[in-house]
């Protein structure tokens, strides 16, 4: 997938100018959010579990490797296979080549934001396998073109009346106005191309390292299809999803999609422990496991940043998040939105082409507070926005350098601070500033919006002088 | 309450250059609860622009001044819930953890109040003060979530005689502001910006209040443009307002 990261600013500009896309995305994320905290408040032991949560994921990510060592014991004991990818290509490699170790020409997909991550979809087509998203949303988006809005809901950004055109245009669809009528017919189709698959692609929500059994979340049942009825199924990681055992992972099955959605339970939770057995009648044929590195264990070896690792993709923060709910996910320009997005593509994507996402919060912590793992998410903003001043060059990069140079300079001595107030104070005279407001030049990101605050005429520091005489 | 000490007053650049009547206000209120200020001159900035920008070295040489000029004092109150978090949270961990200068932030780390956390904790009792006018409260972001300040400003404003406390609706959400997020991306924050004047204006009241100069510079300027009938004040305005 092409990076358009550091477009930030320009991709939110047009996406709050677009007011059809404002009023879905404060629908939308505000939907979810209202419904998080009513999940919660009805849900007491929530953040004791939460805390839990944290417990486990710091535990495991601290023991990475052994916790892959011994999910890939299990789930080749179970009689999968298990791929290691260092990075997108490899992953890529490993898959197309799957497809073709089985002959699979027929390919289908449930949700998953690591494959969308691999530019997985694009390399299967090249290679000659037909490849459809099952996922209502995924399905959509995958007509249209586009890349996931949200990490839950990738075409939380459609309209039903773009739906309605899209199906028609692209799947020769009467017109349909209904919104059962379109999920009916996305259905009809899907089922029939369910039928004829023979390799099913899944994401992974939790991979339990003692059972070898992987956990795949949804509400529409096309995961459930897609890894049980092809002849093969083919599980995609990252590599931070293993967790120790089943107790963990009904700790994390209590808050991820109350944080998610605000549902007690997805309506689906698949437990996949390899492939079909002997006896058993359902099943694929045989089971692939690829874990994804791609940027993990730099994250891994990062102290400052390594918790972000702890994240189980509930999409929680970005529906809480200010910025998200007005610059919608296309704008942060790669797979991952939100505050977890500008947290981690500068990681996965390399800083220098996604240097603007850390800046694109005014961290205002909202997004610490609903985590359902307790990533303290405004620090690794700002960590990330420490190490894209240490190591990028961006444009304006120099003389913002500069500028704070000079700015620490000034308040570095009281002296110098006091003269540079007074000459702030002169020069708001001299651009009409008087009753308390004016509008510096130079400053236009600021006064294109608003007034700024004239110097008063005397600082605090002079009336507490001439009070104490 | 045991003999507070020395108290300094930590004003803030801000308040000290564009709103020096908040600052009097914070003296007045200090008074009040019986301590003496003090206001070492020496004082600038806490670093925070330079630390949340990225650049650590500035914002750890404003740190350290800092450090050195409150250092001899037993309590340091300052009328901003963001510089306060600044020292309180960001200070000490602007130095290793085997930089001397370490354990010497925590020290003064410890000894930083926000002024409505020190008034609520010293039982300030409002009724004395007076102020007409209906008013609604705008919960600054890192008073509420970096220091967990959540009801000491509202149960104080509500306490004073004459003054209509309304409900902002989201008022827990940014306000847009957020430093240079305000200049980097002003289409974001004018958008935050909107959605925060929208409701305030819905509430009816006169005042839009908070406890941050930043939020409040940036909404009184927004106001200033579009000719709202609302106007800003620090709630340390309202508090120490006389009869």
């Amino acid at each position: 997938m092409q990076v358009t990261s550091d477009r930030f600013s320009e991709n939110a500009r047009r996406a709050i100018a677009d007011q059809g896309l404002q009023q879905a995305l404060s629908q939308a994320a505000g939907r979810f959010d209202v419904h998080r905290t009513a999940a919660f408040e009805a849900f007491p032991e929530g953040d004791g579990l939460r805390d839990l949560a944290r417990e486990i994921k710091d535990r495991t990510i601290g023991h990475l490797d052994r916790h892959l060592l011994r999910l890939s014991e299990s789930i080749e004991k179970a009689g999968g296979e298990v791929h290691w990818a260092a990075d997108a290509a490899e992953a890529r490699r490993i898959i197309v080549g799957l497809t073709e170790r089985y002959g699979a020409r027929r390919v289908v997909k449930s949700k998953s934001m690591t494959t969308e991550e691999i530019g997985l979809n694009e390399a299967l087509e090249e290679a000659g396998a037909e490849t459809v998203e099952t996922d209502l949303g995924e399905y959509i988006i995958q007509l249209a073109g586009e890349a996931p809005f949200h990490i839950i809901a990738p075409a939380l950004h459609k309209t039903r009346e773009e739906v309605t055109e899209l199906f028609m245009e692209k799947l020769g669809s009467p017109r349909l106005e209904r919104r059962e009528d379109l999920m009916l017919e996305a259905r009809g189709r899907l089922r029939d191309i369910f039928r004829r698959a023979d390799l099913g692609i899944s994401g992974v929500n939790f991979a339990v390292a003692d059972t070898g059994t992987v956990v795949v979340v949804e509400n529409e049942g096309n995961a459930r299809l897609t890894t049980s009825l092809p002849r093969v199924h083919v599980a995609v990681m990252g590599m931070e999803k293993v967790i120790p055992d089943l107790e963990s992972l009904a700790v994390f099955l209590k808050i991820l999609a109350r944080s998610a959605t605000g549902q007690s339970m997805s309506s689906y939770v698949s437990l996949l422990s390899g492939p079909r057995g002997d006896g058993e009648e359902d099943g694929p044929e045989a089971f692939h496991l690829v874990v994804l590195d791609n940027g993990r264990s730099r994250l891994l070896a990062d102290p400052e940043l390594r918790e972000v690792l702890n994240c189980i993709r509930c999409g929680a923060c970005l529906n809480v998040c200010p910025v998200y709910r007005r610059a919608g996910g296309h704008s942060y320009g790669w797979v991952y939105s939100g505050p977890i997005g500008a947290v981690i593509n500068p990681s996965l994507v390399g800083r220098d082409r996604a240097a603007q996402l850390p800046f694109a919060s005014s961290l205002c912590g909202a997004c610490r507070d609903v985590c359902p793992v307790r990533i303290d998410l405004p620090r690794m903003l700002l960590a990330q926005r420490r190490k894209i001043v240490a190591e990028t060059r961006r444009p304006g990069g120099r003389s913002e350098r500069l500028a704070l140079k000079l700015f620490a300079d000034t308040m570095n001595s009281e002296t110098r601070y006091r003269w540079a107030g007074r000459a702030l104070y002169r020069l708001s005279r001299l651009f009409g500033g008087r009753d308390g407001w004016w509008r510096p030049p130079l400053l236009s990101g600021w006064t294109r919006l608003r007034d700024f605050p004239a110097p008063a005429r005397e600082t605090f520091r002079d009336r507490w002088r001439k009070r104490k005489g | 309450m045991s003999a507070p000490g020395k108290t300094a007053l930590f004003v803030t650049c801000l308040v000290d250059q564009f709103f020096p009547a908040v600052g009097e206000a914070a003296v007045r209120l200090l008074e009040s609860c019986g301590r003496r200020v003090e206001f070492p001159s020496a004082q600038t900035c806490c670093g925070q622009p330079a630390f949340n920008m990225g650049y650590r070295e500035e914002a750890r040489r404003l740190g350290r001044r800092m450090i050195e000029i409150f250092e001899p004092y037993d309590e340091v109150v300052t009328p901003s819930g963001s510089c306060a978090s600044m020292a309180r949270i960001h200070l000490p961990e602007l130095f290793e953890v085997d930089d001397e200068w370490r354990p010497r932030a925590q020290a003064f780390a410890k000894r930083v109040f926000e002024l409505t956390e020190l008034l609520a904790r010293e039982g300030f009792d409002p009724s004395g003060c007076r102020f007409e006018g209906r008013v609604t409260y705008h919960a600054s972001c890192h008073l509420l979530r970096e220091l967990g300040i959540t009801d000491a400003p509202r149960s104080l404003l509500s306490g004073v005689p004459g003054v209509e406390l309304i409900d902002l609706p989201d008022g827990e959400v940014c306000c847009g502001f957020g430093g240079a997020f305000s200049v980097k991306m002003p289409e974001l924050s004018g958008a935050m910006l909107d959605d925060k004047l929208t409701a305030a204006e819905s509430t009816g009241a006169g005042v839009l209040t908070a406890t941050d100069c930043g939020c409040l510079m940036h909404l009184g300027g927004a106001i200033e443009r579009r000719g709202s009938p609302l106007r800003v004040l620090h709630v340390a305005e309202i508090l120490a307002t006389e009869s």
